[in-house]
């Protein structure tokens, strides 16, 4: 008896030990975030950096405020942001059904396997040009941007996973007699989810990086146009304002994604 | 007549700088209930054997047949059991199986209570919900042999199923293999290098010599041996005789290479 509410005491004591070191990792990411913003307002209040270039947070703020009240923010924001989910979507999708198909024929991924290390080598917002002169200067060229940027790496690095799938699994399918098409349902792609869903981590990176150099490109709106009007005008404190939207939602589409793998990935291991 | 029939079969394999012959001149005769086991060291051809007469492999020359029928046509007539479990980490051990008749489409409900009878013979009732790696290694085993009766294959082809399981666990697997598989009257062929194991739960043993492989001598367990589980099996007489016996033969494979 007397053993067991020690036993207990040693468990509270380690909980309250594990509490108190991620309260402090809480309070020191606090502290740098408003170290860094108040920094900046100061610096800049004083003027030893410039204002003009650097702008200030309450700059920002009132911006953001102003944007908000006439709308405008959420408009570029929601073009933005779709045209990214999209492109995102349609990469990685792409890039798996490709890899999907290179696993079907290994004779065509023999051929096409120096074709894929040039497109991937090559960078792919060079052909933001063509690709608004063809599709026209749309949300579809945009988020043909963004989709292309992802696609081939995605291709590469899941046709990659398919190959290294442990053979034995597939004899286990061989042996009950399952056509290419069930191995391939069975075991190839549930192997792959993990290496899928991390591609998409990194698909949400590129996916940004594609829909803003589309927007730069087409400038009609979006917060990639914001950031090349306001650097146009010479209004950095738009600039900032996108940027920071940006680094907000990148943000939360991560996060996203990383739930969906949590969902996803229950009993692997 | 056997009930499988290995004709004459050579086997080699191609690669850019070699042509590695692995089985030269192999026949042999299984019949129906027989539990047959392949002894020899790595490299002599055992598993590709077992590939061919699964259908898994297609030999340079030679035949085998199945009751009178060429192994190529018939599907689903032989269960094939792995070094590992080979278990699908995700999917519940259910789904696992049930695989074979999914990929079949045989999904019925005879079929299904009958997998599930199985398992629970093999005293895992209630793990259905379960995944793999909540299961212990043996276990995972069992499962594995559940999976491959499933869909009641008429010929047994086990790959040294028992060689990733602790000692223990591998002597309690043994006597429970042996003793379904007699039960339900299954054929079965087993590889393996651990003599023991061959004398212990088979009814006749080949022994292979390497490079190529062929088979090098015939073994014929006692009935004494044979009527026996194989854990009583290792503990009678004859069995220690026998060991030695072919302890030497497997000394004189070895030195003659």
């Amino acid at each position: 008896m007397k053993q067991n509410s020690k036993l207990e005491f040693l468990h509270n004591e380690y909980i309250q030990s594990l509490k108190r070191e991620s309260r402090w990792v809480r309070l020191y990411q606090l502290i740098i975030f408003v170290v860094f913003f108040a920094g900046w307002e100061l610096f800049s209040r004083n003027e030893w950096i410039d204002p003009l270039i650097f702008s200030a947070p309450s700059k920002i703020w009132n911006l953001f405020i102003d944007k908000i009240a006439d709308g405008s923010l959420f408009l570029d924001l929601g073009y933005t942001v779709s045209e990214t989910v999209l492109g995102f979507i349609l990469g990685t999708l792409l890039g798996t059904i490709l890899a999907a198909i290179l696993w079907w024929s290994p004779f065509l991924s023999k051929v096409l396997d120096p074709y894929l290390v040039v497109l991937n080598s090559m960078p792919k917002v060079a052909l933001g040009p063509i690709l608004i002169v063809a599709l026209g200067p749309s949300m579809t060229s945009i988020v043909a941007m963004g989709a292309i940027i992802s696609v081939i790496i995605t291709t590469i690095v899941v046709y990659t996973s398919f190959r290294e799938v442990d053979p034995n699994y597939l004899k286990v399918l061989q042996t009950f007699g399952a056509t290419r098409f069930q191995s391939f349902r069975e075991a190839i792609l549930p192997a792959c989810f993990p290496t899928i869903i991390s591609t998409l981590k990194v698909n949400v990176g590129l996916s940004w990086v594609g829909v803003i150099v589309g927007e730069f490109l087409v400038s009609k709106r979006g917060l990639g146009y914001m950031i090349i009007y306001g650097f146009q005008v010479f209004n950095f404190t738009l600039v900032l304002l996108s940027l920071l939207v940006i680094a907000v939602f990148a943000t939360i589409m991560y996060q996203l994604v990383d739930l969906l793998e949590k969902k996803l990935i229950k009993n692997g291991s | 007549m056997g009930f499988l029939k290995i004709d004459e079969i050579h086997h080699t394999y191609f690669t850019k700088t070699s042509a590695t012959t692995a089985l030269s001149n192999i026949s042999l005769e299984v019949k129906e209930g027989e539990f047959v086991s392949f002894l020899g060291p790595s490299g002599c051809g055992k598993t590709t054997l077992l590939s061919i007469i699964a259908g898994l492999l297609k030999p340079t020359e030679g035949k085998v047949t199945l009751e009178g029928q060429p192994i190529e046509k018939l599907d689903n007539q032989i269960g094939y059991m792995l070094q590992q479990d080979y278990l699908f980490p995700w999917k519940t051990i259910e789904e696992n199986i049930l695989l074979g008749l999914k990929l079949n489409n045989q999904l019925t409900a005879e079929k299904k209570s009958y997998t599930y009878k199985l398992l629970e013979q093999m005293g895992l009732g209630g793990v259905e919900k379960q995944y793999p790696s909540q299961l212990s290694g043996g276990m995972r085993q069992r499962v594995a042999l559940v999976r491959t009766l499933a869909t009641e294959p008429k010929l047994l082809m086990l790959d040294e199923p028992f060689s990733a399981l602790d000692y223990q666990t591998k002597l309690r697997l043994e006597d429970l293999v042996s003793d379904t598989l007699k039960s339900f009257g299954k054929t079965a062929i087993l590889v393996t290098h651990d003599i023991g194991e061959a004398i212990a739960m088979s009814d006749r043993i080949y022994l292979f010599s390497p490079k190529p492989g062929q088979i090098y001598k015939i073994i014929h367990v006692p009935d004494e041996l044979r009527s026996l589980p194989p854990f009583q099996a290792r503990n009678h007489e004859l069995y220690s005789e026998i060991f030695q016996t072919i302890w030497k033969e497997v000394e004189q494979v070895e030195t003659e290479q």
